[in-house]
């Protein structure tokens, strides 16, 4: 089951979940991505230790996007 | 900018990538810097107390401001990774579970311990906090502190760092140009200004880039 999240001020919130399989849950949640994506937030997919990707549409075959809000100088 | 550059380099477009050789340069620029605000002190009171032991006080004075100058800077470095903002205890679990599946078992223990994510990256070892990072130098002997925050005071702290340990690897130069560098220097400065429960992931930090305590 891969998973869309968002870091917000609950802690994380889940806001998609889908199967390679599922056609109908895959565009759902890609609806999602996109309006996270109208909000400011960034798409970032883990990939393990050390390393991360920026992804501008949502992956089929990732276990875990990531929204998170843009970063800047202190 | 390339496919896996850092979105948020487009809000700094003026400035060059931070790279190991900007490091570098930034390194010794800092030191040259410490060294010609220290050095006059250093001399006048030393010259005053010379020529005229009555002037003992004013060249104390001297003396305690080429002390406390470089104290000041490397407390202004060190405090990039102090606890800061609303601590949003209420969904701190949630986030620092999720913070805890992005780090290694080691790595989630000295978190949790020192309140900061040690990473190692191509430009040596980060530890990254809720609202600066510091880089340890390979070889150990050079700490850069950065502040670089989420600017999204309702996140808790965990989410912080997550969000500022997603861009980094993402991106490692790119963050580094993002974030404001505020200080380099010796890892011993640093230190003595940080909160005791940190040190040890400066420790930890320095060993990983190489440093040999012997």
């Amino acid at each position: 089951m891969s998973r869309l999240i968002r870091m917000d001020s609950t802690g994380h919130t889940t806001l998609a979940e889908w199967t390679a399989k599922d056609d109908a849950a895959f565009a759902a949640a890609v609806e999602e991505f996109r309006g996270q994506l109208g909000q400011g937030y960034i798409g970032t997919v883990p990939e393990g230790p050390g390393k991360a990707n920026h992804v501008r549409e949502l992956p089929r075959g990732a276990d875990l996007v990531v929204m998170r809000r843009p970063i800047a100088g202190g | 900018m390339t496919a896996d550059a850092l979105p948020e380099l487009a809000a700094v477009p003026w400035r060059a990538r931070t790279d190991a050789r900007w490091l570098t340069r930034y390194g010794r620029l800092w030191h040259a810097w410490t060294v010609l605000y220290t050095v006059p002190f250093l001399a006048a009171g030393a010259v005053m107390l010379a020529l005229e032991p009555l002037t003992a006080p004013v060249a104390l004075a001297c003396l305690a401001h080429a002390w406390i100058i470089p104290e000041l800077y490397a407390f202004r470095g060190a405090s990039v990774v102090r606890p800061k903002g609303p601590r949003n205890e209420g969904s701190e679990p949630a986030a620092q579970g999720l913070l805890g599946d992005l780090l290694g078992h080691r790595e989630r223990d000295l978190q949790r311990r020192s309140g900061l994510a040690l990473e190692p990256g191509s430009l040596g070892v980060w530890l990254v906090g809720e609202a600066g990072a510091l880089l340890v130098a390979p070889g150990g002997r050079r700490v850069h502190c950065f502040c670089v925050r989420v600017p999204e005071p309702e996140l808790p702290p965990s989410d912080r760092i997550s969000h500022l340990l997603l861009a980094l690897r993402t991106d490692e130069t790119g963050f580094a140009t993002v974030a404001n560098h505020a200080f380099a220097g010796s890892p011993w400065r640093v230190r003595r200004r940080l909160p005791a429960a940190m040190r040890p992931a400066l420790d930890a930090a320095r060993a990983a880039a190489g440093h040999s305590s012997t």
